[in-house]
């Protein structure tokens, strides 16, 4: 309870039946209406960065892989264009196309799966049971052509594992044409259903203003007017090579977050297929020969399906990292949510809380040590008053 | 007494600190392609409606309280099945200074299923086994022993 007798606090989380992942929010409402949000992390701290500098810089590519299930070749995307920018290796012209599908197809199936569990969020099970299974064929072709269902381990520092074969190529074009009107059903079933639309109208509006002050990337900023995508703005692999357009939308609200996501798996066919067939043209190596990675540093960006990601890179000669710093897009737009979510009503929070497609195992990458103020749970309080009976007994019996 | 468990198997699933991915391949097993519901098992909210626990990634020491006070809630005979390399023997995230030990150190698993992630294939044969485990176990259901909450 708060000092005002009137704001009532619920705690969300951290394990919570609506919730994929730990992390923890307490909502303060007055009446139906929120008034504030406190966002608590950390339960998904696993220390990469601190244990990337104990791996060698191709081991590193596997370890950041695992920050993130859903978005598992971004991180090692930007992690190679950022030692790649530091050690000025420059990747066959193969490679980057082949860097491309993947970025893509991994884009197309984060985003069905972020417009299932939104879906779920409205009581709309079908759209996502529906999404999940348009989604399956993805990761199977995934399975076929990169040798897993996720965590695909395809990039390489200078250039990519696997190589794309012809008939890989045809298969990938012949499930983007499968994937295109379903996508197409997906998107006229949003914008005629009069109900969605209007659930999804009135929740969590971002305006312009804000989304700059918090800084938004991805999906989240371009919903609310931001035109920011990396792979314009500073063109890597081959997204310079390729047509497409950024899609911007001007609403902000979850309406908008959605229609921007559609639109661009969308254009990720788009690029996908352009890359297929210029991978028919481009013969060639997969991967430049690195013999060492030489002292400097370097950073790496990628955009991830849900937004930027950056990566930074420190080397003093020798095989590991001498520092690795992350920053993923979900830092920026889960805070984000302070503004979305307050002066809206509670059925709408948990709704904005997942519009922005928060990823907590990629955000929590710090972890604040706080010396001078500490929480006491009751164990610790249990622990301590035990401790000092102990410290009694023995006192006592030294002095018998 | 433990065989009734097996004709219908509520889970609940709990992320530890994983990297995700298991997490969704266990929701995959739910939908259209692997329809895991067929068979009975449904994802429930509260491990207080479970008879079985899906844990997932490695255990941090922000996560164990919550853990084991999770656990503890857990109407027994209750199975915890240790789903992906992580929660097997912490895989990529060993030698991390916020691990604090595989979840087998500190409640009793009773299956585990590598992979990384693992198919929700093998997600669905963990269950058979599982079951038919339990089916054949003739020995008499007895309180399974769950160490005290270790220092941090
Ligand atoms: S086992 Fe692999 S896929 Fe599963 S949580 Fe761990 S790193 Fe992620």
């Amino acid at each position: 309870m708060s000092e005002n007798k009137k704001i009532t606090e619920i705690p969300i989380g951290p394990y919570h039946p609506l919730q994929e992942e730990p992390e923890f929010f307490r909502l303060k409402i007055d009446g139906e209406k929120v008034v504030g949000i406190e966002i608590e992390i950390g339960y998904n701290h696993r220390g990469i960065e601190k244990l990337s500098e104990s791996k060698s810089f191709d081991q590193a590519t596997f370890l950041v892989e695992r920050i993130c299930g859903i978005c598992s070749t971004s991180h090692p995307f930007a992690y190679v264009n950022a030692v790649e920018d530091l050690a000025a290796i420059r990747i066959p012209e193969r490679a980057k196309y082949i860097r491309t599908v993947v970025g893509e197809i991994e884009r197309i199936h984060s985003h069905l799966l972020w417009l299932g569990l939104a879906g779920h969020f409205i009581g709309y099970n079908t759209v996502w049971m529906w999404c999940w299974k348009y989604r399956e064929p993805l990761l199977e072709l995934c399975e076929r052509v990169f040798g897993n269902r996720n965590h695909y381990a395809m990039m390489k520092i200078g250039g990519v594992r696997r190589d794309i074969s012809d008939d890989q190529g045809d298969l990938i074009r012949k499930d983007m044409g499968d994937l295109v009107p379903k996508l197409d059903m997906l998107y006229n079933a949003i914008q005629d259903d009069p109900v969605i639309k209007a659930r999804l109208r009135i929740a969590g509006t971002l305006t312009k203003k804000d989304a700059r002050a918090y800084c938004v990337v991805g999906p989240t900023a371009r919903a609310s007017g931001i035109e920011i995508d990396v792979r314009k703005d500073d063109p890597y692999a081959a997204y310079g090579l390729v047509d497409w357009n950024v899609v911007v939308r001007e609403e902000g609200d979850v309406y908008a977050k959605t229609m921007v996501r559609i639109d661009e798996m969308k254009e990720s066919v788009k690029i996908i297929n352009q890359c297929v067939d210029r991978l028919k043209e481009v013969k060639g190596e997969i991967e430049t020969e690195i013999k060492e990675i030489p002292e400097g540093e370097g950073i790496g960006r990628h955009e991830a399906p849900r937004g930027e990601v950056f990566h930074y890179v420190r080397s003093r000669g020798g095989s590991v990292p001498y520092r690795h710093k992350v920053r993923a897009p979900s830092f920026m737009n889960v805070f984000s949510n302070e503004v979305a979510v307050v002066g809206g009503t509670i059925p709408d929070a948990a709704l904005t809380l997942a519009a922005v497609d928060p990823c907590y195992c990629c955000t929590e990458r710090m972890q604040a040590v706080d010396t001078d103020s500490k929480v006491y749970t009751s164990r610790d309080l249990i622990r301590m008053c035990q401790e000092k009976t102990y410290e009694l007994h023995r006192k006592m019996k030294g002095g018998k | 007494m433990s065989r009734i468990l097996t004709r219908s198997i509520w889970v609940y699933h709990f992320a530890a600190a994983p990297c995700n991915n298991c997490d969704i391949e266990i929701l995959d097993a739910l939908t259209p392609k692997y329809d895991a519901e067929r068979f009975g098992i449904k994802l429930v909210g509260s491990i207080r409606h479970a008879d079985c626990m899906l844990l997932t990634g490695v255990v941090n020491s922000k996560d164990l309280p919550r853990l084991m006070s999770i656990y503890q809630q857990a109407p027994k005979p209750f199975f915890v099945i240790a789903v992906g390399t992580c929660a097997l023997d912490l895989g990529i995230f060993r030698g991390s200074y916020n691990v604090v030990g595989p979840p087998d150190k500190h409640i009793p698993i009773d299956a585990y299923v590598p992979g990384c992630p693992p198919k929700p294939e093998a997600l669905l044969s963990a269950v058979v086994k599982l079951i038919e485990k339990v089916r054949n176990d003739t020995s008499k259901p007895g309180k399974k022993k769950v160490k005290g909450i270790k220092k941090l």
